[in-house]
């Protein structure tokens, strides 16, 4: 299989939807056979990368930090672009500049940026394809 | 004493893979904890939920694997077991699923659409999740 450029975009905040639950897997799949992503993280999906996330225990659950092993959606991107380094890939995931400072989360996982609609334009023309995965 | 709150969750596996419950019935099994007197209604693809036998493979992105994954029917019974929670299903919901009675987890209580007016009058606070 020829290695292709894909370039996704991304709506939704973390915690309040199963789209990210499939985007993360799309991507996870994208991303094992070697392909190059550009993930352009918009609106709610620009705290997705936000380094300051933490887990927390559940005490409905009776479970404490260690047991409930919460995930964070910093520690899946941060996956995703260890995984690319390791499958020959690369991957641009740009943060909406506007976005991130209307949330306060203008602090990201290393291996990320901050950007712009340009960004996201700039993705598009030079993409195989594009994939958006919008809030519903 | 507390208010009598009937919550009828009909938003259903919204983000449950994230948050590795449901955020409802989480935040009314807190809430009881706190001395809240609470019932639920599933109703719409939130009768899914009391289906025994449920629950997905951990997600896995690259190394990342989750260790916790999500069972709403166990869930559904801690309400009903541990929590005193009365949990009712809307039969036709189920059948418009092509669930049958026999595949819910126990303790579960049927109840009609055509009941649940009826059902509102004995609450002091009614939630729509």
């Amino acid at each position: 299989m020829s290695k292709k450029t894909l370039t996704f975009a991304l709506m939704d905040a973390p915690y309040e939807s199963a789209n990210l639950t499939t985007a993360f897997r799309i991507l996870d799949a994208a991303i094992r056979r070697g392909h190059d992503i550009n993930v352009f993280a918009y609106e709610g999906a620009s705290a997705l990368a936000f380094v300051r996330q933490a887990p927390h225990p559940n005490p409905v659950h009776g479970k404490n930090v260690a047991e409930e092993n919460h995930p964070t959606t910093k520690e899946q991107v941060a996956a995703l672009l260890a995984e690319a380094t390791r499958n020959g890939g690369k991957v641009d995931w740009v943060n909406c500049g506007m976005c991130v400072d209307e949330r306060g989360v203008n602090e990201f996982v290393p291996g990320t940026r901050r950007g712009s609609p340009a960004d996201f334009q700039a993705f598009t023309e030079a993409s195989d394809n594009t994939l958006v995965i919008p809030t519903k | 004493m507390a208010k009598k709150s009937l919550n009828i969750v009909e938003s259903a596996y919204r983000a449950i893979m994230e948050e590795q419950d449901d955020t409802i019935l989480w935040l009314l099994a807190a809430m009881q904890g706190a001395g809240g007197a609470h019932t639920v209604v599933l109703r719409g693809n939130a009768v899914n939920y009391a289906v025994a036998g449920q629950g997905a493979p951990g997600l896995t992105v690259g190394q990342w694997t989750q260790t916790q994954v999500p069972k709403m029917d166990r869930d559904v019974v801690d309400l009903i077991e541990n929590r005193k929670i009365p949990v009712f299903v809307i039969e036709e919901d189920l059948a418009e699923r092509g669930i049958a009675h026999s595949e819910l987890v126990p303790g579960v209580e049927l109840l009609s659409c055509k009941a649940l007016p009826a059902l509102f009058a004995q609450y002091e606070l009614v939630s729509h999740w």
